[in-house]
């Protein structure tokens, strides 16, 4: 008998349907990975089966642990069942700790709650399941606080209070998403030992095709509330029955057509360049720095597409700001066109022309008070006569144009777009004063696969058609691979290796570039068509 | 939402009243009647009279155009002086402007209040004009404070660096992104600040720091009226509920737009 079984579980929130009909099992020591975009229900799933449902929800349907239906329970047995039997791990580690207490107390307190246990006994089982999380007593004693860990280690403790009751079944919500690619490797190698050794059920909820492939044993698709496939992952990559799921595996495999690289003289030239932060310091100590930029030297050239690599705290988001005069360089300097950028004061709307920038949230980028319009217009404080009156209007309509959306979206407010209509406009932005270089800051990081696809075949269409320069930072290999000429690869404020994006990456000369290569999830070669 | 009704009910009948006396009032409250002093409800005097004869009703709606002055004319001190120290601190933030900012209203927050009006009134003579200035002085710091906390979470968004791409400098900035963001904090604000000063000018009238006679004020009614409570509760009862009804229904009206207004709280509140 499976450990949980879902069956035709409706779910509404309001009267408004978000889940229809959807069932799916999981049976003991096997790995059930639920595949969606944002807004396809599957973490909503999840939730119903915790019973973690927001206000105003009701369920019809049928969620079966062990035989027995969760939806029918009091809220009181309900409460025995979460933490007890059920377990789950959370995407941002950050917020899922209580940052005053240490995360010995709060992995015992899992299970003083579910056991009754004395608090000494408590800490021995928290001690236990902080091993088994691979976080041993030695190195990390059960004395620290969230803060003291880093975003993977703190995943670990999130593993460990959910596995510490030994709970059957495990929901997994994005659990690698918030994390770096060689970190999230290690943190799925972790999740498939838990499985195999204590045999309970996994359910992995992620939007990464690849992530999933590489764990589950069967896989469940889900669009807009509904299971549209599912069954045993290696028949699923290899038929993809359905169009949406061909639809998502080729978003996923995306590189976008990409005409030649017309290399011209260079445009922006990095020369040693170092940003020191200062370090809070004691009462009589020597004043400290942290180097978070150290002696960066790079060119590109015109027409070029250049990726910059790197996990969270390289360096590399500190980078993009020198670059585009916000931060103060220590050291070295850094030219566009042949002028300096002069970083240290004010940087001249001349030289500030060349350039602008496309960040990673659709959400946090606009003003919300503003009109598309007067959003897009911004950079034109640059010029000395900015457009007015059928110039501006002209110049409006090509950028949104150009972007792919109407003219007519002018007059809507920024909350009235999707994620991926909202990285339009920012591109749209960022193209009306025709700058040289266009740096894109994780551009399409926080996008779904299908969206990101089409942003990136927008991005190299502009590139084509308009001639221009892109700085292409991102954490995501696969992104930087389908659109970049050259690559760099940054760890702790050095760049430790350049080259053409394909040699890079087929033969990595450093051994940092090689691991974050390997420890990139990647979808089985040759699977479909 | 029931409290957002009630407090603008309550606050609008108030603010009626005061605008009402601007051109009409039942009795001329300059003239003593001696003869109708000490009289409970009726219906030539609807609140009753006074020790002098004056009609109470005619007092409190003067009264209330007094305490909605101060309080409006405190507040607007408050908000002009104390927005514009708040966004220029956190446009500099961690520099000598924003290190005397706060320190000057850490130097206001640390004196009572009272104090310093009693200062002020020692200095420049109790009056009306004065008690605006006081407990305008003590609204600078309360908005430099919450403008200054939200524009320095405002700074750390993307559509900032966005600006700061498009060489937009810190003042322009300021005014063009970050005010228009922080309107709905300083809506429910100004809200809670407005009857804090209604409560402050009563406060001051009551010591006889506030308006001087003949000008009505509902502190100095029940000042006055002290000693003859015993007598003609009534002279306590309408002062003393005037002033709490307000405040109340500022209060109920100010958390109400901060539930409205606020998406966080709204999403809680549902």
């Amino acid at each position: 008998m499976s450990l949980l079984q879902i069956e035709g579980l409706h779910m509404a929130i309001h009267g408004q349907p978000i889940l229809r009909d959807v069932s799916l099992s999981l049976a003991r020591g096997e790995v059930l990975g639920i595949i969606g975009e944002s807004g396809s229900g599957k973490s909503m799933t999840a939730f119903s089966v915790m019973r973690l449902l927001p206000r105003g929800a009701g369920c019809l349907g049928a969620v079966r642990l062990d035989g027995r239906d969760l939806l029918q329970l009091p809220e009181r047995q309900m409460n025995n069942i979460r933490g007890r039997m059920v377990g789950m791990i959370f995407q941002e580690p950050m917020t899922a700790l209580n940052p005053l207490k240490t995360i010995g107390d709060q992995v015992a307190e899992t299970v003083r709650l579910h056991e009754g246990l004395s608090r000494r006994a408590a800490w021995d089982r928290a001690r236990a399941a902080l091993a088994r999380a691979e976080l041993p007593e030695e190195s990390f004693p059960l004395t620290r606080y969230p803060h003291e860990l880093s975003g993977g280690q703190r995943q670990r403790v999130v593993i460990a209070m959910a596995i510490a009751c030994r709970p059957a079944l495990l929901i997994a919500d994005e659990p690698t998403t918030a994390l770096d690619v060689t970190t999230q490797a290690e943190i799925l190698n972790l999740l498939r030992r838990l499985v195999q050794e204590e045999g309970c059920g996994l359910m992995l909820i992620s939007h990464d095709l690849a992530v999933v492939a590489s764990m589950a044993d069967r896989i469940a698709i889900m669009r807009a509330g509904e299971v549209v496939e599912q069954g045993p992952t290696a028949e699923i990559l290899r038929q993809m029955q359905h169009p949406y799921s061909r639809a998502l595996r080729a978003a996923s495999a995306h590189a976008p057509e990409r005409g030649a690289v017309a290399t011209g003289e260079t445009l922006l030239n990095c020369d040693g360049v170092v940003r020191d932060y200062a370090l809070p310091r004691g009462l009589l100590a020597a004043p400290q720095h942290f180097r978070a930029v150290d002696g960066v030297s790079f060119t590109i050239k015109r027409g070029e597409s250049l990726g910059l690599v790197g996990e969270s705290g390289c360096g590399k988001s500190t980078l993009t700001r020198a670059i585009l005069g916000l931060e103060p360089l220590q050291a070295g300097r850094i030219e566009i066109s042949g002028q300096p950028i002069n970083a240290n004061g004010h940087v001249d709307p001349a030289i500030r022309k060349h350039m602008q920038v496309v960040f990673q949230d659709p959400y946090g980028s606009f003003n919300p008070r503003h009109r598309v319009e007067r959003l897009i217009c911004e950079p034109f404080h640059l010029w000395d006569d900015p457009p007015v009156g059928a110039a501006r209007d002209k110049a409006i309509a090509d950028a949104l144009e150009a972007v792919g959306l109407s003219v007519a979206d002018r007059h809507k407010f920024p909350h009235e777009f999707s994620g991926g209509q909202r990285q339009r406009i920012a591109i749209a932005r960022a193209l009306i004063t025709r700058p040289d270089l266009i740096i894109l800051d994780e551009a399409v990081s926080a996008l779904d696969v299908s969206v990101r696809a089409q942003v990136l075949g927008l991005l190299a269409d502009l590139q084509g058609r308009l001639g221009l320069t892109y700085l292409f930072i991102s954490h995501d290999l696969s992104v930087v691979r389908s659109i970049t000429d050259r690559v760099l690869v940054m760890k702790a404020g050095k760049i430790v290796e350049e080259g053409e994006t394909r040699a890079v990456f087929d033969a990595p000369a450093h051994p940092y570039t090689a691991q974050l290569i390997k420890a990139a999830p990647r979808l089985p070669e040759g699977v479909g068509g | 939402m029931k409290g957002l009704w009630l407090g603008a009910i309550l606050v609008s009948v108030f603010v009626g009243a005061a605008l009402l006396s601007l051109v009409w009032v039942p009795y001329d409250i300059i003239q003593m009647n001696m003869a109708q002093r000490l009289q409970g409800p009726s219906w030539p005097h609807p609140l009753g009279t006074d020790h002098y004869g004056r009609d109470m009703l005619s007092m409190i709606m003067l009264g209330a155009r007094t305490s909605i002055a101060v309080a409006l004319v405190a507040v607007g001190i408050g908000m002009g002086l104390g927005v514009p120290l708040g966004l220029t601190a956190a446009a500099r933030r961690g520099g000598w402007i924003d290190e005397i900012v706060m320190r000057g209203n850490d130097l206001i927050f640390a004196f009572p209040s009272l104090l310093i009006a009693i200062l002020i009134t020692a200095i420049f003579g109790a009056s009306a004009v004065n008690a605006i200035i006081a407990i305008g002085i003590f609204n600078i710091p309360v908005f430099a404070r919450l403008v200054r906390g939200g524009a320095l979470s405002l700074w750390t968004r993307d559509y900032i660096l966005a600006a700061r791409v498009a060489g937009k400098g810190r003042a322009r900035i300021s005014i063009e992104h970050i005010l228009p963001n922080l309107t709905n904090l300083l809506i429910v604000q100004g809200t809670i600040q407005f009857s804090l000063g209604i409560l402050a000018e009563a406060g001051l009238s009551y010591v006889g720091l506030g308006a001087q006679p003949p000008v009505p004020s509902w502190g100095r009614m029940l000042a006055d009226t002290q000693t003859m409570y015993s007598i003609a509760l009534h002279l306590a009862l309408v002062p003393g509920l005037s002033i709490l009804l307000t405040v109340l229904g500022l209060n109920l009206m100010g958390d109400g737009l901060r539930d409205l207004l606020d998406p966080r709280v709204r999403r809680a509140a549902r």
